[in-house]
């Protein structure tokens, strides 16, 4: 069944060739990456049925075996992830096919948000490290273009702030994976884990595992290099934020577990107290950020690194059950996080301007947007029966059990601290009286801030909403209280993925098996190309014979010297 | 050889950075592209740097080059290429906008809510004591 792999693969990047190419001006584009994305969605869930069937599966690219060419690899992790990462972006997609104006459409808007999700896919599939530093390089220029497509003069702002540090950390991981071929003479996660786990430690390995963290922590935005998530998130249209804010940087805390896991697990260990470090102080900006912000979309902005934070946590701690509560919180994370953009968004179709002044009296206007903000707010807090609170219930057995105290702390502070900002969300945009249309233009001239989404001084007033942005709304707040109402399902999922990577033995066994093994052959039935063209090479026969010719061609120019 | 290549990573290193900590956008764009070549040289150097010899599997015990290392680098050269271009772009569209390249004169995103510093003229006169 590997042709799964491909098959996801493909599919949004197909999507977003048909999407570029389709007529402009009418809603084909959105429909045909509605398709796609819809499409993706059913792919994913095939594969996480047969993961969780049939253990981790893998597929060699081109037939090549698993060392030498490249390989995708779906365990329990990466398929869960897929799944929701593709239901959050089919959301999305309604939500934008009918968010986005026809200039942005017409300049390709959803064929770039294809674009990401294939980075995103590849990123989740990938089992080959250079291969990850490709699809986080195929996001990145996706997310370039959806940060600057019809950019106003804010836009433009936090698109240089993004792409410039964004690029520093691309530089970093590029270095990174430069050092650790030097070091380890292989780039397949699998092989990286049997080389790296015979090395003796050294400097040089800290050194590398260094790199690795800085560069993905800055794309997770953490703790202290988080200063573009608050300079851009809250510049671009909605979709893109909710997008960005349910993707992006917990792909970067996938990719940082990833690679921790699997080529740097005693260093991972070694970096228990600095991960944790970073993880409480990215949280404690977080909130700070959240609670001192008066700015709709900001707020949110700054909440999107609480999450982070607990993910990071539950990361450093690392027992079964720790990374189990961390992949319920993933989910849970993503779901939440783009429902409560949305929100924003549709609150301003009714009216709401960018200031925390210019809003009010929603709750009137519309009851069921109401109603979806407090779910996905509460679940954020972390109440019963949110999903948010299994996650959170989750952790603090995990740290109970673990004896690490900090961690009970942390998560149940950041949980009653979370309170703040986002209640005050509600109380300001569902339950204070809507303002004046003078007073709100006022504020805004008084404030000399650059104009939001709305013209200011309009009234808040009722609209109907068009059906997309509804039935996005609908079916992410759907599957959270769906979620909330019976967490087990996806506990067990979340439990299953912990376990695969506490011990990533299945996981090396699938990707480096012996040729002839169904689960390493290329595509379904007899494929005897791979085993024969290698048998064909005269050494070369076992990865070690490489890397033994490899490092005595290195060690030459030494020794003539 | 090795050693050069090694002085010069380090060399252009440092130039990139102290071009990166300027304000200018286009002095941090041309440290960006400077510090990613720095990058494709620690791969080659790093996956071993072997002159005159094949990256062919051949006869046992000669000498055979790496030739992963120029792959990745080939790779990172096209992505980096692409990049740049796109960057520069972007910092002529900036320019165009906001009329200068000093970051810390544009403050659209993320605008100055109150005057941090007070000014000493600006108080009145029994108050500066």
């Amino acid at each position: 069944m590997s042709w799964l792999l491909v098959a996801c693969l493909m599919t949004p990047l197909l999507s977003a060739a048909a999407s570029f190419i389709a007529p402009r001006g009418g809603s084909q584009r959105a429909t045909v990456a509605t398709c796609g994305t819809a499409l993706l969605v059913a792919l994913a869930a095939m594969l996480l049925w047969q993961v969780s069937q049939q253990g981790v599966i893998s597929a060699q690219m081109g037939g090549w075996s698993a060392p030498f060419g490249i390989s995708l690899v779906a365990d329990p992790l990466a398929a869960l992830l897929l799944l929701v990462s593709a239901a959050v972006t089919l959301a999305i997609t309604l939500f934008a096919a009918d968010d986005v104006d026809a200039a942005r459409s017409d300049a390709g808007f959803h064929g770039f948000v294809q674009v990401i999700l294939t980075g995103v896919v590849g990123a989740l599939l990938t089992g080959d490290v250079f291969n990850l530093y490709v699809w986080f390089e195929v996001m990145l220029i996706g997310s370039f273009a959806l940060m600057t497509l019809g950019a106003d003069r804010v836009q433009l702002d936090g698109a240089v702030k993004y792409i410039a540090l964004n690029l520093v950390a691309t530089v970093l991981l590029l270095t990174a994976i430069g050092l650790l071929h030097a070091m380890a003479g292989t780039l397949n996660f699998a092989d990286l884990h049997r080389v790296m786990i015979d090395r003796p430690q050294d400097g040089m390995s800290r050194v590398v595992a260094t790199f690795f963290l800085v560069a993905f922590g800055i794309k997770a935005a953490l703790f202290p290099v988080f200063a573009w998530l608050p300079a851009a998130y809250h510049t671009v249209p909605i979709t893109v934020a909710a997008l960005f804010a349910a993707l992006m940087t917990k792909i970067g805390v996938y990719s940082l577990f990833r690679v921790g896991s699997l080529v740097f697990s005693v260093e991972m260990v070694e970096m228990r107290a600095l991960l944790t470090a970073v993880a409480v102080a990215t949280l404690v900006v977080g909130l700070a950020g959240a609670i001192a912000e008066h700015r709709l979309r900001r707020l949110l902005a700054w909440h999107v690194m609480v999450s982070v934070g607990i993910l990071l946590l539950g990361v450093a701690l690392g027992t079964e059950l720790a990374l189990a509560a961390a992949f319920l919180y993933f989910v849970h994370g993503m779901l939440a996080k783009a429902a409560l953009f949305m929100v924003i968004g549709m609150a301003e179709r009714h009216g709401a301007g960018e200031h925390i002044r210019e809003v009010g009296g929603l709750q009137r206007l519309s009851p069921w947007l109401a109603a979806a903000f407090l779910f996905s707010a509460l679940s954020l807090i972390g109440l019963p029966p949110t999903p948010g609170f299994w996650a959170k219930l989750a952790f603090v057995k995990a740290g109970l059990d673990a004896g690490s105290v900090l961690l009970v702390v942390a998560v149940l502070l950041a949980g009653l601290l979370s309170f703040l900002p986002l209640m005050r969300l509600w109380n300001e945009m569902f339950w204070k009286a809507a303002p004046e249309p003078a007073l709100a233009s006022q504020t805004l001239a008084a404030l000399a801030s650059a104009p939001g989404a709305t013209p200011p001084g309009r009234p808040m007033q009722a609209v109907t909403l068009p059906a997309g942005m509804v039935m996005g709304l609908a079916g992410l707040t759907l599957v959270s209280v769906l979620i909330g109402l019976a967490p087990a399902s996806l506990y067990a999922l979340a439990a299953d993925a912990s376990a695969s990577v506490i011990d990533p033995s299945t996981y090396v066994q699938a990707v480096l098996g012996e040729a002839g093994d169904s689960a390493a052959m290329p595509m379904d039935g007899p494929s005897d190309a791979a085993p024969d063209a290698m048998s064909d090479a005269p050494r070369a026969a076992t990865p070690d014979a490489i890397r033994e010719a490899t490092s005595d061609a290195s060690d030459t120019p030494e020794t003539s010297q | 050889m090795i050693w050069l290549l090694c002085v010069l990573i380090g060399v252009l290193t440092s130039a990139s950075v102290w071009l990166m900590l300027s304000r200018n956008l286009v002095k941090f764009l041309f440290g960006l592209v400077l510090i990613s070549n720095v990058a494709n040289l620690v791969i080659i150097v790093g996956g071993g740097f072997t002159p005159l010899a094949p990256p062919l599997i051949g006869e046992a015990g000669a000498t055979l080059a790496n030739a992963l290392p120029q792959a990745l680098v080939l790779t990172a050269i096209v992505i980096g290429f692409g990049l740049v271009a796109f960057v520069l772009v972007l910092a002529v569209g900036t320019y165009r906008v906001f009329d200068t390249v000093d970051m810390d004169a544009i403050r659209f995103a993320e605008p100055v809510d109150a005057p941090r510093v007070v000014d000493p003229e600006q108080v009145e006169p029994g108050v500066r004591s």
